[in-house]
Formats: structure tokens, sequence, C-alpha cells
């Protein structure tokens, strides 16, 4: 019952032509990462798609089954998280320090938690992952090749699920659940006044940009409109797919003596 | 402006202004890893230890982004003379001193202005270990390449983690014509030779200016 024919196959060139579990370009040099057991989930989105109730219920899902599961989110790091919060209140961020910021949050992550998890067997499911800072980055017109370039130490995911919404569907969640902020409403990027007016086309800016990162990186796209249980059923479905098709073609399997 | 800790290069940086300034030249100074933005973190960072090769790398690019943004561009712009003391290169002999890939620190740092001259201090290791330990400095944690667990010893380590900066400097100095001023003579000739530099710069500049215009 599993749908892996409409699935992406590993080879065909998706996440950039780079194999899942391999850094996708210079990687980081002395942190070696060839066959480690773990797997790398992410869970991509804009805000208001449903992406931290997923995540919590798949996880409860993976450790019914025995999986050993470890959660990762985009600006949590210790060592940033104070500094990025400060430049955001005093709005002296201009894009590319923002970009910066960003990356070395995710590099101390990516260093202290994602490989450690992954090389001790853990399921890394990520709430959000380089995507969002591409997409992000794309809207206030970094180099693309710059920006792809910078994040080249990261490690492509084995999945990448995109929950899509459209525009008006987005614009209502987030005014419902925390309303518009100042990063979020693009307001960095001077389109004018109007928070409103600027808040839409940087939403809509950004579905563009997760939009043709689809092709690029195998983003496997979900359509988030639809009831919670419905797209989890989606995700254990094809997440079950995955996890059995790679443990049948694992060299070694614990066995009891 | 270019050079490991105790090549002599802020010393002769400072000679530099100066005269710059006493010849009626606007200058701007810059400072590496000296922007009020990624303080905080550097800080955190250092204090417990808890950067990696990657995020120490990534935090100084931050640095340098902001300073260049803030501190490079307009005064350029203004038409000063900005003198910075250590720039992108610094940044790439040191991160790959540290085992990161060598072509990602160089793209990485593709954003930066390119120098209209860049003076490279170059020193025998041994020269910078006297210098800094008859200065009574302690040498701290990440300069000394502590972080990198090659050696307990700080000045073991410092001389370990330094060589390998030098070797690095060496194949910059290849890779993007670096001029060299070797730092062992007097501060007086190394300043001499410095500001010949400077200057050859500055009459090649007005000149172009001259063809230009009878152009």
């Amino acid at each position: 019952m599993t749908n892996s024919s409409t699935n992406p196959p590993e080879e065909n060139g998706a996440n950039g032509g780079v194999r899942p579990g391999h850094y996708y370009s210079y990687g980081v040099p002395y942190l070696p990462i060839d066959n480690y057991p773990g797997k790398l989930i992410a869970v991509e989105g804009t805000d208001g798609v449903g992406r931290s109730t997923q995540i919590a219920l798949l996880r409860e899902w993976l450790e019914v089954q025995g999986y050993g599961v470890i959660e990762t989110g985009w600006t949590r790091s210790e060592l940033m998280s104070p500094t990025i919060d400060l430049a955001k209140s005093s709005n002296t961020l201009n894009k590319l320090t923002f970009v910066l910021l960003y990356a070395t949050d995710f590099a101390d992550r990516l260093e202290k938690e994602i490989i450690p998890a992954l090389k001790a067997g853990f399921i890394v499911l990520s709430d959000r992952y380089i995507f969002t800072a591409l997409a992000r980055a794309g809207v206030r017109g970094v180099d693309r090749a710059w920006i792809r370039n910078l994040y080249g130490f990261a490690i492509a995911p084995h999945l990448v699920f995109y929950l899509k919404i459209d525009e008006k569907t987005l614009i209502r969640r987030v005014l419902q659940s925390r309303g518009m902020d100042y990063w979020e409403s693009g307001m960095d990027l001077k389109i004018g006044d109007d928070i409103y007016e600027s808040f839409r086309g940087y939403q809509r800016a950004l579905l563009k940009e997760y939009t043709s990162m689809a092709d690029e990186f195998g983003f496997r796209v979900l359509d988030a409109r639809r009831k919670v249980e419905v797209i989890q059923d989606e995700l254990r479905r094809q997440i079950a797919a995955f996890l059995a098709e790679s443990e049948s073609s694992a060299p070694l399997a614990a066995k009891v003596e | 402006m270019e050079g490991i800790d105790g090549s002599g290069k802020t010393t002769q940086l400072a000679l530099l202004a100066k005269w710059l300034k006493a010849a009626g030249h606007p200058v701007f100074m810059t400072e590496w890893n000296s922007s009020a933005l990624v303080k905080a973190a550097t800080k955190t960072g250092k204090k417990k230890n808890a950067l990696t090769p990657m995020t120490f790398s990534l935090l100084h690019a931050t640095d340098f982004a902001d300073r260049l943004l803030y501190n490079v561009i307009p005064p350029l712009k203004a038409g000063m003379i900005v003198l910075a003391d250590r720039y992108t290169y610094t940044a790439f002999a040191r991160d790959a001193a540290r085992g990161v890939d060598r072509r990602w620190v160089r793209e990485l740092y593709s954003f930066a202005v390119k120098p209209d001259l860049a003076v490279y201090f170059r020193v025998p290791i041994d020269v910078s270990v006297d210098r800094l330990l008859a200065r009574r400095v302690k040498l701290k944690f990440y300069e000394a390449g502590l972080d990198m667990g090659w050696s307990s010893n700080a000045v073991e380590s410092f001389r370990i983690f330094q060589g390998k900066v030098l070797d690095e400097y060496d194949r910059i100095v290849e890779e993007y014509g670096l001029s060299v001023v070797h730092a062992v003579g007097s501060i007086t000739d190394q300043q001499r030779l410095f500001r010949r530099l400077v200057s050859q710069h500055l009459e090649i500049e007005h000149h172009d200016e001259l063809v230009d215009e009878s152009a």
C-alpha cells in the first residue's frame, strides 16, 4: 500500500544532484559523514502551515515504532539566539548580515545537534531547513549562486516535505495565529509603509521562491489546506515507505545472539 | 594589512596613518572582528570555547559584512583612504588552517571589495612568539589555536597553529599578489618600505587619472 511510485526516486537528480545524507558541496571537511545510520527529514513551508503540529505527531508515531527521534528548528541555537533577537529588535540588520547570522546559527546546530544525531542513528526531524534561508534570501535579492555555495556545508536531507498553501490561506492563518511582525512582513525590504501590503507582497514572493526550489531540491509537495489527520497520514505513508526501503538495503541489522 | 599576531602590523599601520593624515589624506581605520553586531555571540562563544571552525568562520564573515557596509564602503564613497587592520585574507588563512574548505571560504567572501593594495607583513614564527612573550601577552585561546587540540601548551599550540596560518598566507600571497614586507628589520626600515609601497600606489592612481583626462 505504499505509493512510492509517485515519489521522486533518490537517483533522479533531486537535492541539487546530491545524494541524500551527503553534503551539498564542500561540506565540513573535518567532519566526514559517510554512511552514518541516521536519517534527516525536513518539513518545510511558510508560517501557518502546521509544521510543528505535524512534526509532533510524526515524532510520537516514530517513537512508538521504536525509532529514536530528535527535533531541530530554525534559529534555536544557544550560540546565536540572543544575537539574532538583538539584531532583529534593533533593525540594524542588512540582508547580508541577516543571511550570515542565520547561516552561523545553522552551522552551530548542524555540528552540535544534527551530525551527532545522524551518527548515533536517530531520525532527525527538522522544522524548516536551509530552504527557509534560501527563500528569504531569494526574496531579498541575494545572489543565488553565492547563497547556494554558502549553504554548501549543509547535508542533503533524505526527505524534504513541503507543506504548501496558497497566498490567501497563508495570510489568514498568520493573522489568526500571531499576527504580522516587522521581519515576517518584509518591512526591511521597504516595499511601502502599508504593513499589510508589504506583508502580502512578501509572503507572495516567498511562496514563489519555495515553488522554484521544489524541482531543484526534490521537494515532496503536500497540500497543507487539508485536515491535519489527512496530511499526517500522507506523511506517514511516505516516511514508512522510505524507511522500509532503506532498512531492506541496510547491510547490517542488530541481531539477538 | 595582513600578518599574524606579533608581526608588528598594528604598529606599522598606526605609523602609516600618521603619515597619511599629516600629508592631508582623509583616513578611515577599520579593525578585524570589531562590529557591535556579533560581539555578543563571539564573546559567548569564546568564553564557553563553544566555537567550531565553521561557526568561527561564519561569525567573522558576519562581522566583516557588517563592517564592509558601514565602515568600508561609505568612507570609500566619500573618497577616504580606508586602512583595514586585517582583511579577507585573514579569514582565508585562519579558516583554512582550521580545516575549513579553502574554496568555500573564498567564495563566502566574494561580496568583499577588492583592496587597491594588500600588504602582508611576513614574520618567522620564532620572531612572532618572542615579540608576544616579551610583551607578556597572554596568548588567547583561539589565537593560539587551542580549540584544535593539537597541544595543551599555549605557546606550543600557537607555534603549530600560526605555522599553518603562515603556510596559508604563502599560498595567498601567490594567489592574490599581496605585497610582502619582511617584518624582521627595524621598525623604521619597515615603515619606509611600507610608505614607499603606498605612495607608489597613490602615484599610479594619480597618473591614471591624468591619462584618463587627456584621453
